[in-house]
């Protein structure tokens, strides 16, 4: 996915101007924190598992390589393949090769934030393959060609009138002058387009929550039931996976579940928790007859033992973005990457480059809600602050040029990215600024701005803007 | 090559070489010996108490449940859930001898085929392996006799239960499955693909409201038969229900405010 993370501070005043976003933001503003709250004070237990979690993962990270490998060879005893992928790169190649072996024309999809992070969708679609989300909030964004504000709730940035708009536009068989009467017509239509797809699709590729070593099984967690409709009906499964998912064994990856959906969704648990393992076997009826796991570092091998292993420890439940004051009035097309909130911050600069996205850490408050909601105690303020730390250490030097260009040439290749990201910017930079010892400048923005053609946002800065919203804001 | 790469990098990061043998061993000792962490309290209760919970638990996240005391009394039931939501009397069900062996000739007017799930099917009887009272949830691991499909392509999900199938943690649901399972393929016990189901499929995505019935099932209907003698009905509407308040709600009902989630 493009990265406009530089431009933060124009896409936070520009997201403060939107009277759409900022009416979803409202009607989300108190529903994740009394979900998660309500959840975490159902289960008395829940502090002692944050512990719990935070050392399985510790763990899992010390031998690292150890378990990646018998999870391999358990896959492979599955009759499943393990593709490593050191690179973005290498793994949109992988993606694409098995696709294309398959005969695919169709490809559903699960959500996957990796994928995203990829740009799977544009490289299938600029070699003649089709891929379909299939999540309903995903699919709407595909419908609209927007990126997704949220790793959990993609669409949560659109209203009704937005769905409605998106569906008339898109599903032009049906009669124009049809009527949504309620948010169900809404669902039912997007359900029985959705069905037909998965029906044909040659190839199904989704996410992974969690992979595990004991049994070579990659874990979705989904509410919907896309993903396993995804992952049941295609003759070919394709697993996207990050080497940080891996969990040695089903009771590590148990104690992770009970912190997972309570944390994100505030549910107990999610409707559907899936174990995948391998091929169908002899005398099942239904299931994949391929089974492929994208194994994609992309910069995540750099950050074991330095500061930010910590982060390897993210099971991208989203309480930090939920319970994120920034998040909260600027939303997540502001960061400009895949990962927004709190554990963008700190992800965007480790893996895109300090140079794109060292200037997100400042778009914090330092407010310390993020670290004490994180099921697996990351300590998101901390990590920020170290990012802070040597940006300005780094003082932006000719790298900084290098990677622009690279960054430029990563964009030409996405050419939807490159229109989505003229439209949706992202930007938290203005908050950070605020604090002492942070920058108010951002060399790089300048640069990006003169070659990208952002609009120019309308309204005043963004720190009035901020400040007009929080005194309009108290009651 | 990629491979080398990236176990290369985590071991320089990890300041090491690949993990001498004692110490891979003795890794491996761990994950065969998959020992349990914390065991949540909630489900810590005799045979009575867990069957209560998970009836609890399944109708707090909008299923039901009805008991039936033998299996003769499954025809009955199934015909009646359907004829009460209009359905036809007409289902896919599982190809599993337990449900192939009821006397389904006391209710003639009910179609069925046993097979996998279908598009177009408004109804199936699936065949629950196990499940677990701590949320309400069933474990439906695939086999030529429990087709995942069954669970995902109808409008309307039943699954039969035992109720000496109910277990209190997903601990004890996993080892049931280590017990019993042989996997044909690997000599382990995972099949392809174990499902964790907790209530109807649903989303939030649109204006974070809650909706059942989004890409899977909207009802979804246990069909409970009282085999186990500690856990009688009467028994069982005597458990006390010990869930902390706010554990005893689903954070939305229908058309109300929740949270978008995957
Ligand atoms: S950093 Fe922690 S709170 Fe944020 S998404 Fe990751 S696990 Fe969840």
């Amino acid at each position: 996915m493009l990265v406009t993370s530089p431009a933060f501070k124009d896409n936070a005043a520009r997201a403060l101007e939107s009277p759409g976003l900022q009416k979803a933001l409202d009607r989300a503003k108190g529903g994740f924190l009394s979900k998660r709250g309500a959840a975490v004070a159902g289960l008395p237990e829940f502090e002692r598992l944050r512990d719990i979690g935070r050392d399985i993962k510790n763990h899992t990270l010390q031998h690292l390589d150890f378990y990646l490998e018998e999870y391999e060879a358990k896959v492979q005893g599955a009759g499943g393949h393990v593709h490593w992928c050191h690179t973005a790169d290498d793994a949109r190649r992988a993606v694409l090769e098995i696709c294309r072996r398959a005969g695919a024309r169709t490809v559903t999809k699960g959500k996957s934030m990796i994928s995203e992070e990829l740009g799977i969708n544009d490289h299938l679609e600029a070699h003649g393959i089709q891929p379909v989300e299939t999540d309903l909030g995903e699919y709407i964004l595909q419908l609209r060609n927007e990126p997704p504000s949220h790793i959990i709730g993609p669409a949560f940035h659109l209203n009704r009138e937005d769905w409605e708009e998106s569906f008339r536009a898109s599903h032009t068989d049906l009669p124009k002058d049809r009527v949504f009467h309620e948010r169900r017509d809404i669902l039912t239509e997007a359900r029985s387009r959705l069905r037909d797809k998965f029906l044909v699709a040659d190839v199904g590729i989704t996410g992974a929550n969690f992979l595990v070593a004991e049994t070579g099984s990659s874990v979705i967690v989904t509410n919907e039931g896309n993903g396993d409709l995804t992952q049941t009906l295609p003759r070919v499964h394709i697993v996207l996976a990050s080497i940080e998912k891996v969990v040695p064994t089903l009771e590590d990856c148990t104690s992770l579940l009970r912190l997972l959906a309570r944390s994100a969704t505030g549910q107990d648990f999610s409707v559907y928790t899936t174990f995948s393992t391998g091929v169908r076997r002899e005398g099942d009826l239904d299931g994949p007859e391929e089974y492929h796991v994208i194994l994609v570092d992309a910069g995540r091998s750099n950050m074991v033992g330095t500061d930010f292993q910590d982060m390897l420890r993210c099971i991208r439940c989203s309480a930090c973005m939920n319970h994120c004051p920034v998040y909260g009035v600027v939303g997540g097309h502001a960061y400009g990457w895949v990962y927004p909130g709190p554990m963008g911050s700190v992800l965007t600069p480790t893996l895109v480059g300090v140079d794109k996205a060292g200037h997100l850490p400042n778009a914090s408050t330092f407010c310390g809600r993020c670290e004490s909601v994180c099921p697996v105690k990351i300590p998101l303020p901390k990590l920020m602050r170290h990012w802070r730390e040597r940006e300005f250490e780094r003082h932006l030097t000719p790298s900084a040029i290098r990677a622009n260009l690279g960054l430029w040439a990563w964009f030409a290749m996405r050419p939807s990215l490159y229109r989505m990201a003229t439209r949706a910017a992202t930007g938290v930079l203005g908050l950070l600024g605020r604090g002492k010892g942070s920058f108010r400048t951002l060399p790089l923005a300048g640069g990006w701005t003169a070659g990208r053609d952002l609009p120019v946002p309308q309204g005043g800065t963004f720190m009035a803007q901020y400040k007009r919203r929080q005194r309009g804001a108290r009651p | 090559m990629s491979r080398d790469a990236i176990l290369g990098t985590i071991r320089r990061g990890l300041k090491r070489g690949p993990l001498p043998e004692d110490q891979k061993a003795m890794l491996r000792a761990r994950m065969a010996a998959h020992p349990r962490h914390l065991i949540p309290a909630r489900s810590r209760l005799d045979r009575a108490g867990q069957v209560a919970l998970f009836i609890r638990n399944v109708e707090k996240e909008f299923g039901t449940v009805e008991r039936v005391p033998d299996l003769a009394a499954v025809p009955a039931a199934v015909s009646d859930y359907l004829a009460a939501h209009n359905l036809p009397p007409r289902f896919a069900m599982a190809p599993h001898p337990e449900l192939q062996g009821i006397d389904w000739s006391d209710r003639p007017l009910l179609e069925f085929e046993a097979r996998k799930g279908a598009a177009s099917d408004q109804a199936s009887l699936q065949h629950g392996f196990a499940a677990v009272a701590e949320t309400g949830t069933l474990m439906l691991p695939v086999a030529g006799e429990r087709p995942t499909t069954l669970n995902l392509l109808p409008d309307t999900a039943m699954v039969f239960l035992r109720a000496s199938r109910i277990v209190g943690a997903y601990e004890e649901a996993w080892d049931l499955l280590r017990a019993e399972r042989v996997d044909p393929l690997t000599g382990g016990f995972m099949p392809r693909n174990v499902m964790l189901v907790t209530g109807p499929s649903r989303s939030a995505d649109i204006e974070q409201t809650l909706e059942l019935g989004a890409h899977g099932p909207r009802r979804l209907h246990v069909i409970l038969l009282d085999d186990d003698p500690a856990a009688l009905p009467e028994a069982v509407a005597a458990a006390p229900d010990l869930r902390p308040e706010p554990a005893r709600h689903p954070i939305a009902e229908p058309g109300e405010p929740a949270s978008p989630g995957d």
